[in-house]
């Protein structure tokens, strides 16, 4: 317990200093009309090498079922990063999302990118259904996916 | 309490648990078309098939193999995302898969009715009351047939009572494993049981990024067989660093595309197994013939929801509202009532009318009301039937318990009238055990303790006239059950017996009034019309008195006639009055079913016994033999010349095969015989057609029955079987007066 406390502490010292040029930015989402049950979504920034960097937003709440979204799964697998605040429901066919995420400052205009998996259950499966990237040129463009997503905005 | 506990969830969620229950069943079939399209399993490795799928189909991304048995794989060749169906045996693509539209419709309505998360939490709830409701009927059922032992003992009651039995115990053990595993499925879709869907496998950090090797030879795959593939996600083509994902009815993890090496496998934690497992054995996937098991137990949901509202309904319209009721402590005379069916709160508020009538301050209150003490009471007037096996009905449940309680005043007197049916063995017991009790403490009687069976007007009038005498006035009981509407009945003819024997007995036949009822008031037995079968009753509602009697029908609806058969009593007013109809007059008249005195169905021999005006069932019985079921009659009578009664009808059916053996006994000639004489007499053959599974029936007087009884129990003994037992198989059957 104590232990954990510790990492905790740590964590939270670690993280706080990026917290402070971090921007709230808005991930407004909206699926395409399809047949079958609700989409799972992955939404995560890549590095500019294109390797996997972080996690902004998880539709979906079944884990089990994560392995389907399957870049980001790759990528967050070889991290401890948690998810639990950052997650919601699946997405219904044609429905719309909108929650607020966190970007660090940093990071804007660094040749980052944002992508999207996507998968539905007994469905496809989308690797990259949107890729965009994370400029101050991109921020509350509407650009449309080629798999579940119909269209994506973040603005920051 | 229990009774509250089964009624309340089944009259509030009854309609929505039918659908539920509706809606599953079409679900039940999914697995059962699927497990009649799925080839049969075979043994062939992942690793073959999945190399045959790959080179058949371009752009695979991965295999599913699902609980029936069928194989799919999804691929995008540049089109978009495409499934196909695959031969298990060869990896040959069989054609387009599409997912049925119709079965993922009723799915989301079973579930979510299409409400979302409302909608699930609504399902589960139904869930949750069918448990309620199942477990709660079991144990009203094991305490109205006398325990559990006795659950499969033949129930008795209204049709809509027996069927709501009958299919209960059909289905009970099928709705019980529905609703459970439902309830489960329910709580784990809100995420309150712990982690059921498995822990996730990282993504392997060492990967061998080396030429992908050819898929039939990797050797993870291969040690693998398509019975235990669950799903094989393929690696991006041209990303050499990534692999194969990997599900298996184990566990999941990762093959290496180039080393052929399982990578960071995961085995299936305990509570996901056993949530699997809850999961098949609701759905039925993966084991069709459990689905389609309780998909028939479901069946019978929405027959269960329209009897049982019905029981419910008949239970609460016979509540009658006591007027005029009196304080506890302020009443010299307390009515205490012990009822299960409501019908002797019929008969206590009759008495209780009378009383007030008479100048008494009357309490009514059921046998569990009872309080500490009365201090104003003269007499503690105790109405009761017996439920069951001859245990305490539901509003008298805690009276011997609370009777120890009871501070009796000096001048205190009481009298016990138990209610029931002489059919059962354990007639008025409980009424007894508190007679028993009441004396016990010390109380004075101030009569013998007395019964009513099947509801009879006539004793419940007899008690009253008994106690009218002990109080010191006139104490007319007339107690009239509601009725159903009468019809009047035309008398077309009429043969007389026995005037010889001074036992004047007649059997009259009357015509049928048109059915003018349109088919869905025959359904729902509203309005006018009689339908009978021979063993039902008729009740004559004699001219001057509101009374009704009622008398075994001889005939059924299809021979176009209603015929009784009625003995002259000495001051009998209905039997007066029917021996003084004359063709051409009417009586009216409503028919009440007894369903509780047929012969079972099947081909096993029935033994058929009636003395007297007893015949008149029977020889019904015997008319309508047409599939010539081996029934074996003994008829008791006076005298062959004088009322032999149907005697004409029975020779026929000997000789048609009809009636298998007819033995006669007559007291009034030379060397006279009982009936009962000769059951003894033929004390083997009896055995050996009770042991070839025969049914008794028996009719007549209550004396004669009793004799019945006691000669078939002889007859028995060295079987080891006895009349008791045959009762509670529904195997020996009474219809006596």
């Amino acid at each position: 317990m104590k232990k954990l406390t510790a990492i905790l502490l740590l964590a939270t010292a670690l993280s706080a200093p990026g917290l402070a040029y971090a921007k709230d930015a808005t991930l407004a989402i909206q699926t395409a009309s399809y047949q079958g049950p609700p989409a799972y979504l992955a939404v995560y920034l890549a590095k500019p090498d294109g390797s996997y960097d972080s996690t902004l937003w998880v539709a979906g709440g079944r884990s089990s079922y994560y392995r389907h979204l399957r870049g980001w799964i790759r990528g967050i697998s070889n991290t401890n990063e948690r998810i639990d605040g950052i997650t919601g429901a699946s997405v219904g066919s044609g429905r719309t999302i909108e929650v607020g995420i966190t970007i660090a400052d940093a990071l804007i205009d660094a040749g980052y990118t944002i992508h999207v998996d996507s998968a539905v259950e007994g469905g496809a499966e989308n690797r990259d259904d949107v890729v965009l990237p994370l400029n101050s040129a991109t921020s509350g463009q509407v650009v449309a996916g080629n798999g579940y997503v119909a269209a994506l905005r973040v603005t920051f | 309490m229990l009774r509250r506990l089964h009624s309340l969830p089944g009259l509030f969620a009854g309609l929505i648990i039918a659908f539920m229950a509706i809606t599953g069943v079409v679900l039940s079939l999914q697995p059962v078309l699927d497990h009649a399209r799925a080839p049969a399993a075979v043994g062939i490795s992942v690793a073959d098939l999945a190399q045959a799928v790959s080179s058949n189909l371009v752009g695979v991304e991965r295999i599913v193999h699902s609980a029936s048995g069928a194989v799919t794989a999804y691929y995008d060749a540049g089109q978009g995302a495409a499934a196909a169906s695959i031969d298990p045996a060869s990896g040959a693509v069989l054609g387009d898969y599409v997912p049925s539209a119709f079965f993922a419709f009723f799915t989301e309505l079973h579930r979510s009715m299409f409400l979302g998360m409302n909608g699930r939490l609504a399902a589960g709830l139904c869930a949750l009351a069918m448990v309620v409701l199942s477990v709660s009927g079991l144990m009203l059922l094991a305490n109205r047939l006398g325990g559990w032992r006795k659950l499969l003992a033949s129930a008795k009651g209204t049709w809509s009572h027996r069927l709501h039995v009958e299919l209960a115990r059909l289905a009970i053990v099928g709705l019980i494993v529905s609703g459970l595993t439902g309830a489960v499925m329910s709580l784990n879709s809100f995420g309150l049981i712990g982690d059921t869907s498995g822990t996730l496998a990282g993504f392997p950090s060492a990967v061998d990024g080396g030429t992908p090797a050819a898929i039939a030879s990797l050797a993870a795959l291969q040690d693998l067989r398509l019975g235990d593939l669950r799903e094989l996600i393929f690696p991006y083509s041209g990303d050499p660093t990534d692999v194969f994902t990997l599900v298996t009815s184990s566990g999941q993890g990762y093959v290496d595309q180039a080393s052929g090496a399982l990578l960071a496998f995961t085995p299936n934690s305990l509570g996901q197994s056993v949530y699997e497992a809850i999961y098949m054995l609701h759905t039925g996937q993966g084991l069709w013939w459990f689905g389609a098991l309780l998909g028939m137990a479901s069946l019978c949901v929405p027959a269960l929801a329209v009897t049982g509202t019905l029981v419910w309904w008949m239970r609460r319209r016979n509540q009658p509202r006591i007027v005029g009721n009196v304080g506890a402590r302020h009443a010299d005379t307390v009515i205490l009532v012990g009822s299960e069916g409501n019908s002797t709160w019929g008969f206590a508020a009759t008495l209780q009318q009378q009383l007030a009538l008479a100048g008494h301050k009357v309490h009514v209150a059921p046998m569990n009301g009872l309080a500490e003490s009365y201090s104003s009471a003269d007499q503690l007037l105790v109405l009761t039937a017996t439920y069951g096996d001859g245990t305490a009905p539901a509003s008298a449940s805690q009276f011997l318990a609370r009777l120890q309680h009871l501070q009796i005043q000096p001048g205190l007197r009481f009298a016990v009238l138990g209610f029931g049916d002489r059919s059962f063995a354990n007639f008025c017991r409980f009424a007894e055990q508190v007679d028993a009790a009441l004396r016990a403490r010390a109380v004075p009687a101030m009569l013998p303790f007395a019964s009513v069976d099947r509801q009879s007007a006539q004793s419940f009038a007899q008690w009253g006239q008994a106690l009218g005498q002990q109080l010191g006035h006139a104490l007319t009981l007339e107690h009239v059950p509601t009725l159903p509407a009468t019809t009047d009945l035309v008398l077309l003819d009429r043969a007389d017996f026995g005037m010889e024997v001074q036992a004047p007995t007649t059997v009259l036949r009357f015509a049928l009034p048109d059915d003018r009822r349109n088919w869905l008031q025959r359904l729902m037995r509203i309005g006018h019309g009689l339908a009978f079968e021979p063993g039902d009753l008729v009740g004559i509602v004699p001219p001057g008195n509101p009374v009704p009697r009622y008398y075994s029908l001889a005939s059924s609806t299809r021979d176009g006639v209603l015929e009784i058969c009625v003995r002259k009593q000495a001051g009998g007013l209905c039997s007066e009055f029917l021996h003084g109809l004359e063709p051409g007059q009417t009586v009216s008249a409503f028919v009440k079913h007894n369903p509780g005195f047929r012969p079972q169905t099947g081909k096993a021999p029935v033994i058929l016994i009636g003395a007297g005006t007893g015949i008149a069932p029977l020889a019904g019985f015997v008319r309508h033999n047409r599939r010539h079921r081996p029934y074996h009659l003994y008829f008791g009578g006076r005298d062959p010349a004088s009322d032999f009664l149907y005697a004409p009808l029975l020779r026929a059916a000997l000789v048609d095969r009809r009636l298998a053996s007819l033995t006669t006994a007559f007291s009034r000639v030379v060397g006279g015989h009982y009936v009962q004489d000769r059951l003894r007499d033929d004390a083997d053959a009896i055995r050996a057609l009770v042991a070839s599974g025969a049914q008794i029936m028996v009719c007549g007087g209550r004396q004669m029955a009793d004799g019945v009884r006691a000669s078939i129990d002889l007859c028995l003994a060295p079987t080891g079987e006895t009349v008791s037992a045959l009762k509670a198989k529904g195997r020996y059957l009474e219809d006596v007066y």
